[in-house]
């Protein structure tokens, strides 16, 4: 018997996601996503591929502008405006909702410019307020232990978590307001792993935090809320305990238990 | 009932931990049933059988607590599987413990019906919450067996006819007592036994407990018998 999506407990909200629809051309990928999301809380995206989850991910900062053919219908509401308003700002919005990729995608160039790199994007610091910055930035992302010393040195010439981590700071650095993670860990090893989990928990303090990942057991430690999402639409919705340990929904179910297909 | 998993050793693996938990249940129920027909006839021979049987029930425990470890530490059980697991670990106890009980049955029995002290009308006076608990331990593995949480639901009332027939047993045998001292010994020994039926009615109440845990998801242990909500 389906039983209808139950309602989060009221919280402050920093995305309200209404109706929302998207298409890839003419095919249809998110169908009808109404979903919010809660300042500083970590919400996790499950659900296997092809689901919509990133593609959700990837409305809420607006990732698919960079694609021909590709929009989003509905609302998606931040800080009183609408994402997919055509005037928004999307430079300003990506800095405020910033996005890690699962494979880490450091630039080119030294661990520093990696980081100063957004900023200067952003904002003209002095080289002393910029080195703060820089510092702070890899503070907050758990590096500055491992790379205080080579902050000269290729971002490339990091490990994979040390990468990652990196590409964290990067979002940091920009005093950004939401974190959008895509996957961050499934491209890295288990300590590495532990990791950039133990610092989602960390950045939890102060940004909300959205992250897509195929690791149900991930979701289950990292995140305060779960959706479960099949076929472009949102099933169901709740706190993270009750999903792993008491869904309404059976499709949930079959899916978290490995009843799946 | 509920679909297969993608992976068939985990659907292999929780349905060995089910048979071997109805294994158990079904010897102790039958320890239940010889203890007491070692208590109205003095049969010696029952009452070692169920002794004997105890080392069999106390090994599937451990058994099935390893097994649901290696559950978990393999599959990370969510859910329905979680729930199944953790009430498995709680069943098997119970039913370790009704084992104990029987066991202790057994002994009491061969004890009474050697030393000659069947003075008291000692079975007529447990027969009722005999019956009531035999019924009552049968359900409640009928209902694991089934996950039938509407069947788990009403069995937990039950315990509360059992509790009450422990006290009318007590009352039964103090007032034989004082009548005739001479009957303290056998009143006591089979106010043991019938203490010992009592536990089991609340073991078998624990495993109806965990049936609406498992179905539902609902923990409704030391909630008023009101407050479970089962649709």
């Amino acid at each position: 018997m389906p039983s209808p999506i139950p309602t989060v407990s009221a919280r402050a909200k920093t995305i309200e996601i209404t109706k929302l629809d998207f298409f890839y051309g003419k095919t249809q990928s998110l169908m009808n996503v109404n979903l919010d999301i809660h300042e500083k809380q970590v919400t996790a995206f499950i659900g296997p591929s092809g689901c919509g989850k990133s593609t959700l991910l990837r409305t809420l900062n607006r990732m698919y502008d960079l694609y021909p053919g590709q929009r989003a219908e509905g609302s998606i509401m931040y800080r009183g405006q609408n994402i997919l308003d055509p005037g928004q700002d999307v430079n300003m919005l990506r800095a405020k909702v910033g996005m890690v990729f699962q494979k880490p995608t450091p630039f080119p160039m030294s661990v520093y410019d990696n980081i100063a790199f957004g900023i200067r994007l952003y904002e003209n610091l002095s080289k002393g307020e910029m080195d703060e910055r820089v510092e702070w930035a890899l503070k907050k992302a758990a590096l500055w232990g491992e790379v205080k010393d080579k902050l000269g040195k290729s971002g490339l010439s990091l490990s994979g978590g040390q990468q990652q981590r990196l590409c964290i700071a990067r979002c940091v650095a920009v005093k950004p307001d939401v974190l959008l993670l895509d996957e961050p860990t499934s491209a890295l090893d288990p300590i590495s792993t532990a990791k950039v989990e133990e610092l989602i928990s960390e950045l939890k303090q102060d940004y909300t935090i959205t992250i897509v990942t195929h690791n149900m057991q991930q979701a289950a430690r990292c995140s305060d809320y779960t959706a479960y999402m099949y076929l472009g639409e949102l099933v169901e919705f709740g706190e993270t305990d009750q999903i792993f340990m008491n869904p309404a929904r059976k499709e949930t179910q079959d899916y978290i238990t490995g009843r799946f297909g | 009932m509920i679909g297969e998993h993608s992976s068939k050793q985990y659907d292999h693996d929780l349905e060995a931990i089910r048979s071997k938990v109805l294994l158990m249940g079904g010897i102790v129920e039958t320890q239940f049933t010889d203890a007491m027909t070692c208590f109205r006839v003095g049969n010696v021979e029952a009452a070692e059988r169920v002794i004997a049987e105890d080392d069999a029930v106390n090994q599937l425990e451990v058994s099935l607590d390893d097994a649901c470890s290696h559950l978990i530490v393999r599959r990370q059980p969510t859910a329905n599987d979680l729930r199944t697991v953790m009430a498995t670990i709680k069943v098997i106890t119970d039913l370790e413990r009704i084992g104990d009980e029987a066991a202790k049955i057994a002994r009491m029995s061969k004890s009474l019906h050697s030393r000659g002290m069947v003075t008291v009308n000692h079975f007529e006076t447990v027969r009722t919450i005999a019956g009531e608990t035999s019924d009552m331990l049968h359900d409640a593995l009928d209902a694991f067996a089934r996950l039938d949480g509407k069947q788990a639901l009403a069995l937990i009332a039950r315990d509360a006819i059992i509790d009450r027939e422990f006290g009318f047993i007590m009352r039964n045998l103090i007032t034989f007592m004082m009548e005739d001292p001479r009957t303290i010994s056998a009143a006591l020994d089979t106010l043991w036994v019938a203490k010992a039926i009592e536990r089991i009615g609340d073991h078998a109440k624990n495993i109806a407990e965990y049936v609406i845990y498992v179905v539902e998801g609902k923990d409704i242990r030391h909630t008023r018998p009101s407050a479970p909500a089962v649709q």
